[in-house]
């Protein structure tokens, strides 16, 4: 029997084993971010030229598991527990199959163990990459693959939790929009999955000799299967967040669930096609395969995006709006929730995500200004703008909406977590953008040494590229002050915070079920669907549901337009290549 | 709470599309065509473009055309490890070859004449990275890459290697001289 508990604050309906995956994923996840981000602070002062801290063999040692760390354990973790949320909680449905869920759970911490121990062994700092020929130990390997079977497993019991809710009735007509993203998410965690087993198995094979040779061309290819859709399945779950979040801050209504399911829908046909991005200046592409796939089919993906980043503001617009903010373009934004970390950091999230990682993204993968991007730490600023400002900062407002709802605690500092999410975000765009400028001024990445100590054919970078790398070490400085007090706010609400239900132990903020006295066997009503929308009475001016929104969508497309077609001034200026 | 609950009519997919976001959608794929067709139009009439050419060799093939290469056109040697530089006649094809932790060797070139240049690496990725012009192409080892590229201007360019290849990776350089 399904045992169930209402959240008295949200209404939110918790299945029992659902709740505490959640819990342990979640928590698994914070960890990892934990660990990601000490590594991050010892990059960032290698990196700094005036402090230089790490030998090379450290840098790059620490280089590797720093990117395995926050660039896959950290993501897919709490992937999995907003999987179980917006697959049971949302639909309010038991979750299917929680052991396997759990066995799930198991092998990821132990694939993350492995590799990671791989690492810290000193014999595996290939980078998270890990190219081949160039080659690691083979368990580095394999904790990948163990970790990728138990994040698969949990992708199917989210779909299996959809059928269990489909069959039992546990809601009324369609999915939500929030999980109609996270089912977006788990499709292309799937397809992320598969290209990783095909690339990842294999060479383990080849680590402990039972494969003479990988193609170092073909395994590039499928390895960015693996590598680059890894990141568009936190593209599709963190907009999702972005709907909950607008959802739950301002009970906003989708614009049209046409319009953002259409748009979830071309991430699932195109968004996968980005693993081209990386291949760009790659030997013996042919020039069709690379214009298609790293235009997303024609930008189709990019469209996709676009949408979401008028959709979700223009919804928190339209909610705020209809309490009577309605002066002028911007009132409805002024008198948002800026105090409100939950807020603050979704919000921070979408702007960063579009004006800082989106633009570059775009640009860097446009197949011929990739000659005078690739492999500069102009990467590294990019997807530290869509990873870190963009992903991250979502699951850092979606967590602190979590610690009351999920794991029954009162926050502890919420003076500081106001602040937070401004501290790590100022860090976080000083890191993307120096960086970025770093990298036109040719700076490369995974460099130990922008001095090249050593060489006696001597070159110097200009000094401004130094200065740049030197601000970027400031900003990734404060970026980890930013996400320590995140750590801080996150793993002590879990201990120290007020108990908001006299079961939340300190065990059961770890994944351990509550008592059963939290719960009841009664069947959560069935979901209902959103209320009927009021006549629309005033449209606001010009006719416009969100202005203010479209506003802010154009100075993005300008943004864009200037931006690039400025690269493309700078690429016409270096010498031919044809 | 209505993006956590299901949409308001059954048959959402029926209901129309406010103005506001057919407005924008139309613009953002107008955008999406302009970028989309920027690249095959610089194709046709931009002089920045990474060729198909590409062939599949050995180790020991291509060291050898390197050092057939270096034996015909070396015109002098640089620093203690005396590492030869090659000024290849107008159009020549032009051997660079990656290797932990070298280019090798260094070329003397020509402003304003095109020349074909071979890259490979004989034993793991590298990344060829010209600075100050910040040209970078990827190296794969086993892949023999051409590349007509044309020096636009006068001075020393130093080849960075900014693809990770170990412990020494940061001490990689090679050089290329364009003259007049």
């Amino acid at each position: 029997m399904a045992q169930f508990r209402q959240c008295p604050d949200t209404g939110l309906f918790f299945h029992k084993e659902a709740e505490n995956l959640m819990k342990a994923n979640a928590v698994a996840g914070v960890v990892c971010l934990l660990i990601g981000g000490i590594l991050a602070l010892l990059v960032v002062l290698t990196r700094w030229p005036a402090i230089h801290l790490l030998p090379a063999d450290s840098f790059y040692m620490v280089l590797t598991a720093h990117g395995v760390c926050a660039l896959i354990f950290w993501m897919i973790f709490f992937e999995m527990a907003i999987l179980y949320f917006a697959g049971s909680t949302l639909l309010r449905s038991r979750l299917a199959t929680p052991r396997w869920a759990w066995a799930g759970f198991v092998m990821m911490v132990i694939g993350a163990v492995m590799t990671l121990a791989a690492i810290f062994g000193g014999k595996s700092s290939v980078m998270m990459t890990s190219y081949v020929p160039m080659r690691a130990e083979p368990h580095f390997y394999l904790g990948l693959v163990i970790f990728a079977v138990g994040a698969l497993i949990g992708c199917f019991v989210y779909l299996g939790t959809l059928v269990v809710a489909k069959n039992e009735k546990t809601y009324e007509g369609s999915v939500p929009l929030v999980t109609f993203g996270a089912t977006t998410a788990c499709i292309i965690a799937i397809f992320t999955i598969a290209s990783g087993a095909e690339i990842l198995i294999p060479t383990y094979l080849w680590s402990i000799g039972y494969i003479s040779h990988i193609d170092p061309a073909m395994y590039r290819l499928i390895w960015w299967a693996l590598g680059h859709s890894s990141q568009q399945i936190n593209v599709a779950a963190h907009v999702a967040v972005w709907y909950l979040i607008a959802g739950v801050i301002f009970g906003a209504r989708p614009m049209s669930e046409k319009v953002s399911r259409a748009a979830y829908l071309l991430y699932i046909f195109f968004l996968q096609l980005a693993s081209a991005h990386h291949l760009l200046t790659d030997p013996g592409l042919s020039v069709e395969w690379k214009l298609f796939n790293t235009s997303y089919a024609m930008y189709l993906a990019v469209l996709a995006s676009m949408i979401h980043g008028l959709t979700v503001p223009g919804a928190i617009e339209v909610a705020q709006r209809k309490k009577g903010l309605t002066n002028g373009a911007f009132e409805w934004l002024r008198k948002a929730p800026w105090g409100n970390p939950v807020f603050s950091s979704m919000f921070i999230s979408l702007v960063g995500f579009g004006f800082l990682g989106g633009i570059s993204g775009v640009v860097m993968g446009t197949e011929q200004i990739s000659i005078i991007i690739h492999n500069t730490i102009y990467v590294p600023g990019h997807f530290h703008a869509t990873v870190v400002i963009g992903t991250t900062m979502a699951w850092m407002g979606l967590t602190y909406l979590l610690i009351p709802v999920l794991f029954r605690r009162k926050m502890i500092f919420p003076q500081a977590a106001k602040l937070q999410p401004y501290i790590f975000a100022l860090g976080m765009s000083m890191v993307a953008v120096f960086h970025m400028a770093a990298g036109t001024l040719g700076v490369a990445r995974r460099h130990w040494d922008m001095g090249f100590a050593g060489n006696p054919l001597g070159f110097e970078y200009p000094a401004t590229a130094y200065l740049l790398m030197g601000i970027a070490g400031i900003g990734g400085v404060i970026g980890v002050i930013g996400g320590a007090l995140f750590c801080v706010i996150a793993v002590g609400s879990l201990v120290f915070g007020e108990k908001l239900q006299k079961e939340a132990g300190l065990l059961q903020s770890f994944g351990v079920p509550l008592a059963d006295s939290a719960y009841t066997n009664e069947k959560p009503a069935r979901l209902p669907m959103a209320p009927a929308e009021a006549v629309e009475a005033d449209h606001g001016e010009s006719g416009f549901e969100a202005p203010g929104t479209f506003i802010l969508a154009m100075v993005l497309l300008v943004s864009f337009v200037i931006y690039y077609f400025i690269n493309w001034k700078y690429l016409s200026e270096v010498w031919g290549i044809s | 709470m209505t993006s956590l609950l299901p949409p308001a009519q059954k048959n959402w997919w029926a209901v129309p599309v406010g103005r506001q976001e057919i407005i924008w959608i139309a613009i953002a794929l107008v955008w999406c065509l302009i970028m989309f067709f920027m690249m095959p139009l610089w194709h046709m009439y931009g002089n920045q473009n990474i060729p198909t050419e590409a062939y599949k060799v050995t180790p020991a093939k291509y060291q050898a055309k390197v050092n057939e290469m270096i034996e015909k056109y070396k015109v002098r040697e640089e620093t203690a490890m005396k590492i030869p530089v090659v000024a290849p006649p107008d159009g020549a094809d032009v051997y660079l070859l990656a290797r932990l932790w070298q280019w090798y060797p260094m070329l003397e070139l020509k402003k304003d004449v095109t020349y074909r240049l071979h890259l490979n690496s004989i034993d793991w990725n590298h990344g060829f990275s010209l600075q100050p012009v910040n040209i970078n192409i990827q190296v794969v080892p086993g892949y023999e890459m051409v590349l007509n590229i044309t020096p636009n201007k006068a001075g020393e360019y130093t080849i960075v290697c900014n693809e990770y290849c170990g412990i020494m990776h940061h001490a990689m350089l090679g050089k290329i001289w364009v003259k007049e």
